[in-house]
């Protein structure tokens, strides 16, 4: 099993430590080479250690930007990768996802959005997780949400914005998001219907029981 | 100032779960180090483009492309933007940073961090996957325009 450069990376197996279907993994270049993986910066620092010296006034301030933004990433980021493993080692997601089933209401809909918001990694490794929690029963509306929060409002995402963006820009966000992202779970929820919930379960279910 | 408190609550945490368990805190360290080494590529490399293009488009030219009176066109321009591409937020959040000090406007980053963290074109077939191609139209369609109302929102508050 792959680990994922997300929290969502162990997931993975505590499922199927619990007896659950494999699920499919996101397409993610993990095991990668050094070269592969770092090859595109290295072409470009090339080609821009090549611009410099044609153009040395470009390339200064190419290189001044590139390093001013590279210091203040790197004192922001240590402590959200910190918290981001402590959250990934410490909450234990499967056993949630039970309560976000059918008619578990207003809380299911809250642990939806707190199950995302706890969440790390692009949005693209939410969509196998999602596919066990529709195996497993969560509502369609309860997924979507989780969906939207996932993307939106993760928490140590929230605080990054902040450090970038400042708190005014970060609040407005999320405050539109909590009202925005039920709404378009609800919208999804309602252009689907009960056929094609009912397809979507199937899907689902057939592709784990592959 | 928000630096430090982040760094507070990551010692903090560290120290409480060290205490609890130690193998589960080295696991989390460790899981905090390979999720870092992971996108250092992307951030070393979007970083790099970032230097370039903030040298090659001088200030006026990206607040004329997307400032705040390049109005609904600049803002259309970077929800699409922010829709086909696909960046981790990690690196999304620097560039609108950037962006804001050479001039781009809130209303314009606004739509750009919003669609580029809830629509996804690029991964249509992953997504497609686990809900079907209806829903997956439906939702990336709906938060597509959600982002034009966070645009606007941003721009009454911050403009």
């Amino acid at each position: 099993m792959k680990h994922s450069e997300n929290g969502a990376g162990n997931m993975p197996d505590q499922m199927q430590q619990n007896g659950a279907p494999k699920m499919p993994n996101p397409p993610q270049g993990q095991q990668k080479p050094f070269l592969k993986r770092y090859g595109a910066f290295f072409l470009l620092l090339a080609a821009g250690v090549v611009t410099g010296l044609v153009l040395p006034d470009l390339g200064k301030t190419a290189l001044n930007n590139t390093l001013s933004s590279f210091k203040e990433m790197l004192s922001v980021l240590p402590p959200i990768f910190i918290l981001l493993g402590l959250l990934d080692v410490w909450v234990d997601r499967a056993t949630m996802i039970k309560y976000t089933g059918k008619g578990s209401g207003f809380k299911g809909v809250l642990i939806a959005f707190l199950l995302g918001s706890a969440a790390a990694g692009p949005l693209y490794a939410a969509f196998p997780f999602a596919a066990v929690m529709l195996k497993k029963g969560t509502s369609f509306m309860n997924v979507l949400i989780f969906i939207g929060a996932w993307s939106t409002t993760k928490i140590p995402m929230l605080a990054f914005e902040t450090a970038n963006m400042g708190p005014v820009f970060t609040l407005v966000r999320l405050a539109l998001s909590l009202v925005g992202i039920p709404l378009i779970a609800f919208v999804t929820d309602r252009v689907i219907g009960q056929s094609g919930r009912e397809e979507i379960y199937a899907l689902n279910d057939a592709k784990q029981s592959k | 100032m928000f630096t430090y408190i982040l760094y507070a609550l990551a010692i903090a945490g560290l120290a409480i779960s060290f205490l609890k368990d130690r193998k589960k805190t080295k696991a989390a360290l460790m899981k905090a180090w390979k999720s870092f080494e992971n996108i250092l590529p992307q951030i070393l490399t979007i970083f790099l483009i970032i230097g370039f293009a903030l040298a090659i488009f001088p200030p006026e030219t990206i607040r004329k492309l997307l400032g705040a009176e390049s109005g609904f066109l600049g803002i259309l321009a970077a929800a699409l933007i922010g829709s086909i591409t696909l960046m981790p937020g990690f690196v999304a959040f620097p560039l609108a940073a950037a962006l804001l000090k050479s001039g781009a406007g809130y209303m314009q980053l606004a739509a750009f961090v919003s669609t580029l963290m809830m629509v996804g074109v690029i991964t249509i077939p992953i997504e497609r996957k686990t809900f079907g191609l209806k829903a997956t139209i439906t939702r990336n369609a709906s938060a597509f325009v959600f982002s034009f109302v966070v645009a606007v929102v941003m721009g009454v508050v911050l403009g």
